[in-house]
């Protein structure tokens, strides 16, 4: 079954953790647009969704750092982090083991991926799900890029790990539906948290949007360190969600820049079958 | 440098449960694990959250060791900064402050 779903959004900590700080109008916005591509994502009905979000250690350390993985079993712990720091209860989540496994050998014909039968959630999964899926009931298949231990894959490595977990998800039965989580500019767990280059995100999400790929693939790490900060560096996975789309082109239908959530908080989604 | 050894303790103290406990009972006894230099034992204990971020610890695995130890958001961030004016700027990775 193709592909139902390809969308993106911000998954900052601050957006369940510090929700009270937060300019009203501009988060309630934000908020409605989750709800909008809650609305979406049921909509295509699916099966199982995939989660490509940039880990925070909650799994993986530099003592055996993959630059992608996939999780490979039928229920998920998390969020790893202090319930009252991220607002979320500590939950088991739904996950598909068989599902995983079929997608994992066919992501294997063009990436080398890790498998991983443990995964904790983080923020970076837990936020989106807690306004995605509020329930925690639809399945999910946790994804995960490294952006945060040098070295880290190129951004056309990142592309192509969406293109594989397209393919992967075409092959299969299953209605799967795919969503990547991170930020763009964001100096996030620095004195600088609050910092965001707005021109520099809307020039992302402009090449974003437009599925401009060698515009979107441009970005030296060294750029986006200076431009982006070393949250930036978490684009791999809207990447990743364009590589997933190919052909496809994109609309945002949220970018608000909310300094206490550390990131300007974007929602966005791929037209697929175009 | 043993960095790499501060920032693994914290990874560990994040995602398990039974470490912590251990940890907040005994913390000497569990950094006896670690290939630490007299600065950052001293650091992890004290605690002093300002010098492990000039030290160079990744701010994914310091934003929850400053839970772990009580520092409300605010805090977190003045100690980040105040752990600079002390000690000079961030000496490792990619966390390092920035003009504003």
């Amino acid at each position: 079954m193709p592909l139902v779903f390809a969308g993106a959004c911000s998954h900052a900590p601050g957006i369940t953790g510090r929700a009270e700080r937060a300019e009203p109008a501009a988060r309630d916005r934000f908020y409605a647009a989750l709800e909008r591509l809650r609305q979406a994502l049921e909509a295509a009905r699916p099966d199982a969704l995939i989660v490509v979000a940039a880990e925070h250690f909650a799994n993986f350390f530099m003592n055996n750092m993959p630059a992608f993985a996939l999780g490979m079993a039928d229920h998920y712990e998390g969020p790893i982090e202090d319930e009252r720091f991220l607002r979320i209860a500590r939950r088991r989540v739904p996950g598909h083991r068989d599902l995983s496994e079929r997608l994992i050998r066919r992501v294997m014909d063009e990436i080398d991926v890790a498998y991983a039968e443990e995964w904790l959630l983080d923020h970076g999964i837990a936020v989106p799900l807690s306004f995605l899926t509020p329930r925690f009931d639809l399945p999910i298949i946790p994804a995960n890029i490294n952006c945060q231990g040098p070295p880290l894959a190129p951004l056309h490595r990142a592309y192509a790990f969406g293109r594989a977990l397209r393919s992967a998800a075409d092959a299969v039965p299953e209605r799967v539906a795919l969503i990547g989580t991170g930020g763009l500019s964001h100096w996030p767990a620095t004195p600088n948290s609050g910092k965001i280059n707005e021109a520099w995100d809307r020039e992302f999400l402009r090449r974003w949007s437009a599925h401009d790929k060698a515009a979107l693939l441009s970005y030296s790490d060294a750029e986006t360190y200076r431009e982006g900060g070393q949250g930036g560096f978490e684009i791999r996975t809207f990447i990743a969600v364009a590589g997933a789309a190919a052909g496809a082109t994109g609309e945002v239908w949220c970018y608000e820049p909310i300094p206490i959530f550390a990131v300007g908080c974007t929602v966005a989604v791929m037209h697929l079958g175009q | 440098m043993s960095l790499y050894h501060v920032q693994k303790l914290l990874y560990l103290l994040n995602r398990d449960g039974e470490l912590r406990r251990r940890f907040q009972g005994d913390r000497a006894a569990v950094l006896e694990g670690y290939e630490l230099t007299a600065e950052e034992r001293g650091a992890i204990t004290a605690p002093d959250i300002g010098l492990l971020y000039v030290l160079g610890v990744n701010g994914q695995l310091l934003m929850h060791y400053a839970a772990l130890c009580g520092l409300e958001w605010n805090a977190y961030l003045e100690a980040m900064r105040d752990g600079v004016r002390r000690h000079g700027p961030v000496r490792a990775g990619v966390y390092a402050m920035v003009p504003d």
